[in-house]
């Protein structure tokens, strides 16, 4: 039965080629992932900044002037104090600007935390570019110790001319929980020095 | 179309030696037996589903807090959802495509028989997992059967992994559904039966069941991502370590939007074999009823962010899924529009499989209806997350995906036990359901609009008296289903004698089997002309 | 209606339902701004053409059902395709979807202008209550359910706005454009005030913009619309309109008192409270932060929410006790309170906690000693 055979060999073809489909696409969810940030990236979907510093800006467009709003916040029971310097500041597109955002660390005990960023209107966080941001850094706190962390930044000239208004908002995360004991102290001892 | 050598009389029976008593069930490999086992499977769940969203009408029977606690209700929420999506509609349509895809295109049984069994056995295992979980310390899952993040990982109880492990085996028993499905499909015809000869139903299936491999391994990604963000420490959902509680939501409806189409392109095929019959016309536009359903599988993958609007997307991501939702809406409209046209100048009669679809034709497209006033994006700012929202996909999902399994129960249910089933008992079942399910779902449109957000346990009180409403035509739709499982194990146990054609107006090889159908058809295939 | 029927459940509630005769809406609203008219017409537009449509097909076939039957001797027609039809059937839908984009179109482009705003709001969601921050001005509080425990367990009748009610309604100016920025301090929640037409998520970590222009001073009740856990149901949303000078006088009284309590709340360091004074109160703050989820015996809801009656903490170590209850406890739904209440009510609900239910500790615990905490001492 030659026929039978062949259908049998069809059969296995067939299913070998789905079950790697299967697995494909089980791949594929997990590349929606880095996917998921490439599109981010494009439409500026929820106004997520680049983790990359940015260079620095040449020149300045002076007949513009954009006014930038500042948020600070802690995620859910962290306390700690967190907030900028100044509330609002009015920029230029490629003007450069120096701001310190006060931490302190109000537990009693150690934290290491992660500030994320976010800007609004989300399509803006495209054009917001940062030369240093504390943002880029998980940052060490002992118990009762305060800092100034600092940010550097411009907005880029090609902003479309809608944009009047940026909202830069960062929520501290603590992630204390979340890293490894040796990187835990090694933060600590780094942050000494 | 006729068929040679039609009893091949039942000696293969005898050479396998069928077990008998429980162990011929937990062993078979016959497709007829297996989808038995699906759908009553399926029947099962639904009562057990429905049990749950009876819990649910009860506490919403009146304002302020009765039966059960907020956590509770909210248990009962999510493991309704699972289980009617994944316990309930999908096993049925196994169940049917088990039955009747080797019967409708000559082929003696499924080309994966083992496998078969395997998808099948694995099915009890997952829903038993995800009912234990609601006797655990701290409560079953609760975060709706959406489980969204961060509610799922940081903030959910400890039966979290038992969702995820159960989710897996319903997700793995689906998969080799749907390659046993194409397999049979694309191997198993017989001679002479080309795709575009095949019956509509099949078509459909073969449909569903890529849709079913393409997404249903995105599923069990995106439950693998829960699983690790609650308990090993990864951020794929978490803001803290870099992800995004947003991706979650696009993953899932990666998957989810999709999986609507899994639910209900298989009932548009049972319709397109019903309304011919009893039209004793052919189908109006086969080729056309083909196309549609490509087209709205292809379609599925490029909607899933409707789900999103409010989560705060950029105007051009909003305008073009608004845009792709509101093009689904054109293949469905074919659809609805050959069915008239093949009722159209037929010789029509209303028996229940009838009465059933052309039940199914009215209210799902009124559930289409609101899915499209939904695809408007600025509206669905005010639709979302309301009873609206609820009320729309229970039109596309009791009154069209099990509306349209009762049909086909009814239709093949001769074919199946050999006996007429007691008309009239079937046709008090149809009318009580009818009426019930409307008075179940249709004012939800009203308190929606009027602003109850869905999956509360308790609301303000001038929705008071549409939810007693709502509760009481929920009570009723329950009860009355009790009929249809008196109207299956009469038909089982005897009745009037049913000829192999059984419809006076059917066509198709599986009426030219004798009824009840064989316990192998088919092993000789059928000459197609 | 059949609500009354059921008066063998709870003749409390029914009682409830009877005294509060709410106009029974049937639509979506037209709002009070601009947007959520247009809204209202788009919803109006799109659902006549879907009754048409409906009315012409199933016109159509039921024509067939009552014409075309086999019981009154129809012979089946033969025709089973064509091109022509099937065409304009699948065009005249195309053409009656692009009319409707475009109008939908133009209300979506403006919603999202959110540019050039007169007064912003930071609109925070948490389990299960939300918090207000006037961006321009040193004023923020958190808004939660005004509906009591008894209502909602149908102990008492329900009054006028049954879980539409809060302690501190969001205040606005009206004829002004006011944006909200809005995010999440847990897990994702929903800003929805229907009169406005404004739905949008509230993300954890990340912000979102909406904006709103109200036309008419009044008060408009809203609620959470995404599922966030137990009280989902239990979080409403109420913004009160005012006129612009009505809302700046309003707005510098409240500033005023903010400042006031700050003051007021430094002089109370130095005082200590009895510990009756600090039982009573302590039993009020209780009840109204803490009972929902630890109940009113202290006796929690076994494997979800722990008992508080003999429990390690309330019998233990004073320090820990406060840790709990100012900064939660991470990864369980022990939020904490010390963004949310004053320095008097937190040492009063430690006090309470120590010392109700036969947890006799007779620890009398005072704002200073919570002061101290929260400067890390």
């Amino acid at each position: 039965m030659t026929d039978k055979q062949t259908a049998q060999q069809d059969t296995k073809k067939l299913v070998k080629k789905l079950v790697l489909t299967v697995f494909f696409m089980f791949g594929f969810g997990f590349a929606l992932v880095p996917l998921y940030d490439v599109f981010c990236d494009i439409t500026g979907l929820n106004g997520k900044t680049s983790n990359v510093a940015a260079v620095q800006s040449d020149s300045v467009d002076k007949t513009r002037t954009i006014s930038v709003e500042f948020i600070a916040r802690t995620q859910g029971n962290l306390p700690w104090i967190f907030k900028p310097e100044v509330k609002k500041m009015n920029v230029h597109p490629g003007e450069m600007h120096q701001l310190n955002f006060l931490v302190k660390n109000n537990s009693v005990d150690n934290m290491v935390v992660q500030a994320v960023p976010s800007v609004s209107p989300g399509i803006a966080a495209a054009y917001f570019n940062k030369i240093e941001c504390f943002c880029f850094n998980q940052q060490p706190l002992e118990q009762g110790q305060a800092a100034d962390l600092g940010l550097q930044f411009y907005i880029d000239k090609d902003i479309p001319p809608e944009y009047t208004t940026v909202t830069l908002s960062y929520t501290l995360f603590d992630i204390s929980k979340n890293i490894e004991q040796d990187e835990f102290t090694k933060l600590f001892a780094d942050n000494k020095n | 179309m006729s068929t040679t050598n039609l009893n091949a009389d039942n000696h293969a029976e005898e050479h396998h030696g069928a077990p008998s008593g429980i162990m011929r069930w937990l062993l078979t490999t016959n497709h007829k037996d297996i989808g038995s086992l699906y759908l009553l499977f399926s029947l099962l769940m639904f009562f057990i589903g429905g049990g749950m969203a009876m819990v649910i009408r009860a506490e919403l029977f009146q304002p302020g807090l009765q039966i059960v606690e907020p956590d509770f209700f909210n248990q009962m929420t999510t493991v309704h959802g699972l289980i009617m999506v994944f316990g309930a509609v999908m096993p049925a349509f196994v169940g049917l495509a088990n039955w009747m895809v080797p019967m409708m295109i000559g082929a003696p049984d499924m080309a994966l028989p083992r496998m078969n069994n395997w998808s099948f056995w694995i099915l009890p295992f997952a829903f038993l997992i995800l009912l234990m979980s609601l006797f655990m310390e701290g409560g079953g899952p609760n975060f709706g059967w959406t489980f969204y993040a961060p509610l799922s990982t940081t903030y959910s109880n400890d039966s979290t992994a038992l969702f995820v492990f159960s989710v897996h085996i319903m997700g793995i028993s689906s998969i080799m559904g749907a390659i046993n499905v194409i397999v049979t499909i694309f191997n198993l015809r017989a001679p002479g039966m080309t795709f575009m000869k095949m019956p509509l139903f099949v078509w459909t299936w073969l449909i569903t069941a890529f849709l079913l491999i393409a997404v249903m391994p995105v599923l069990a990604g995106a439950v693998t991502m829960v699983l690790t963000d609650k308990y090993f420490l990864t951020s794929f959902f978490s803001a803290a370590g870099g992800g995004d509680p947003v991706m979650f939501q696009h993953i899932f409806w990666f998957f989810g939007h999709p999986e609507v189409y899994i639910m209900i392109l298989p009932a548009f095929g049972i319709i397109s074999q019903i309304v011919p019959t009893f039209s004793r016309k052919k189908l109006f536009g086969y080729s056309s009823m083909v196309y549609a359903t490509a087209s709205i599988a292809l379609l599925s993958f490029v909607v899933w962010a409707h789900h999103m609007f409010t989560t705060g997307m950029p105007l051009a991501g909003e305008l073009f899924f608004m845009y792709c939702t509101m093009l689904i809406s054109v293949p469905t409209g074919v659809k609805v529009f050959n069915w008239v046209a093949t009722m159209w100048r037929g010789s029509l009669t209303f028996e229940v499989p009838m009465m059933f679809s052309i039940a199914f034709i009215v209210l799902f497209t009124i559930g289409g209806f609101s899915g499209l006033m939904l695809a408007i994006t600025p509206a669905d700012f005010q639709y979302h997350d309301t009873y609206f929202v609820v009320a729309h996909f229970h039109y596309v999902l009791v009154t069209g995906a099990i509306f349209s399994i009762m049909a086909g129960a009814y239709y093949w249910l001769p074919k199946w036990t050999g006996y007429m089933f007691d008309e009239k008992l079937a046709k008090a079942h149809f009318w009580l359901s009818l009426v019930s399910v409307n008075v179940l779902f249709f004012p939800m449109h009203f308190v929606g609009l009027a602003g109850m957000p869905r999956r509360i346990p308790d609301y303000a009180t001038q929705f008071a008296d549409f939810n007693a409403v709502i509760s009481i035509g929920g009570f009723a739709f329950g009860l009355s289903q009790l009929l249809f499982v008196a109207v299956v194990y009469k038909c089982i146990k005897g009745g009037e004698k049913a000829t192999d054609q059984v419809w006076e107006g059917a066509e198709g090889l599986e009426w030219e089997v004798p009824s009840p159908a064989p316990y192998h058809t088919f092993e000789t295939p059928p000459d197609i002309k | 209606m059949t609500a009354k029927q059921s008066s063998w459940l709870i003749p409390a509630a029914v009682f409830a339902n009877n005294a509060v005769a709410d106009e029974m809406r049937l639509n979506m609203t037209k709002g009070v701004t601009d947007i959520s008219a247009s809204v209202y017409d788009l919803h109006m537009i799109i659902f006549y053409i879907c009754c048409v449509i409906g009315i012409v097909v199933f016109g159509i076939m039921f024509w067939s059902i009552i014409h075309h039957r086999k019981s009154k001797g129809v012979k089946p027609a033969n025709f089973h395709e064509s091109t022509k039809v099937e065409i304009l059937w699948t065009a005249i839908p195309f053409v009656i979807l692009i009319a409707m984009a475009f109008p939908a179109t133009k209300t979506l482009i403006e919603m999202e202008d959110t540019s050039d705003a007169d007064l912003t709001v930071q609109v925070t969601g948490s389990q299960w209550k939300w918090h207000y921050r006037y961006f321009e001005h040193e004023l923020d509080y958190y808004s939660l359910l005004a509906t009591p425990q008894a209502e909602i367990r149908n102990e008492r009748a329900k009054s006028a706005n049954y879980l539409l009610e809060v302690d501190r309604p969001l205040v606005i100016p009206t004829g002004q454009k006011v944006r909200f920025l809005i995010t999440s301090d847990d897990v994702i929640h929903s800003w929805w005030v229907p009169e406005f037409a404004i739905k949008k998520d509230a993300n954890p970590g990340f912000i979102n913009e909406a904006w709103t222009r109200v036309n008419e001073p009044g008060i408009y009740r809203g609620q959470c619309a995404e599922l966030c856990g137990k009280d989902h149901g239990f979080m409403p949303i109420v913004v009160i309109a005012k006129e612009p000078a009505e809302f700046k006088k309003w707005m510098a009284e409240q500033t005023a008192i903010a400042k006031q309590a700050k003051e007021e709340e430094q002089k109370l360091l130095a005082m200590n409270m009895s510990m009756e004074e600090l039982m009573t109160l302590g039993e009020k703050a209780y009840m109204a932060n803490c009972a929902a989820c630890h109940q009113a015996n202290g006796q929690g809801i076994p494997g979800v929410f722990p008992a508080l009656k003999d429990s390690a903490i309330a019998l233990g170590d004073v320090k820990q006790h406060i840790d709990i209850v100012v900064n939660g406890r991470a990864g369980t739904a022990m939020q904490g309170y010390g963004k949310q209440l004053g320095l008097k009510d937190l040492a009063a609900i430690v006090t309470y906690e120590r010392n109700a239910w036969g947890n006799n500790t007779g620890d009398a615990v005072q704002a200073a000693a919570i002061n101290e905490f929260l400067a890390g001492k």
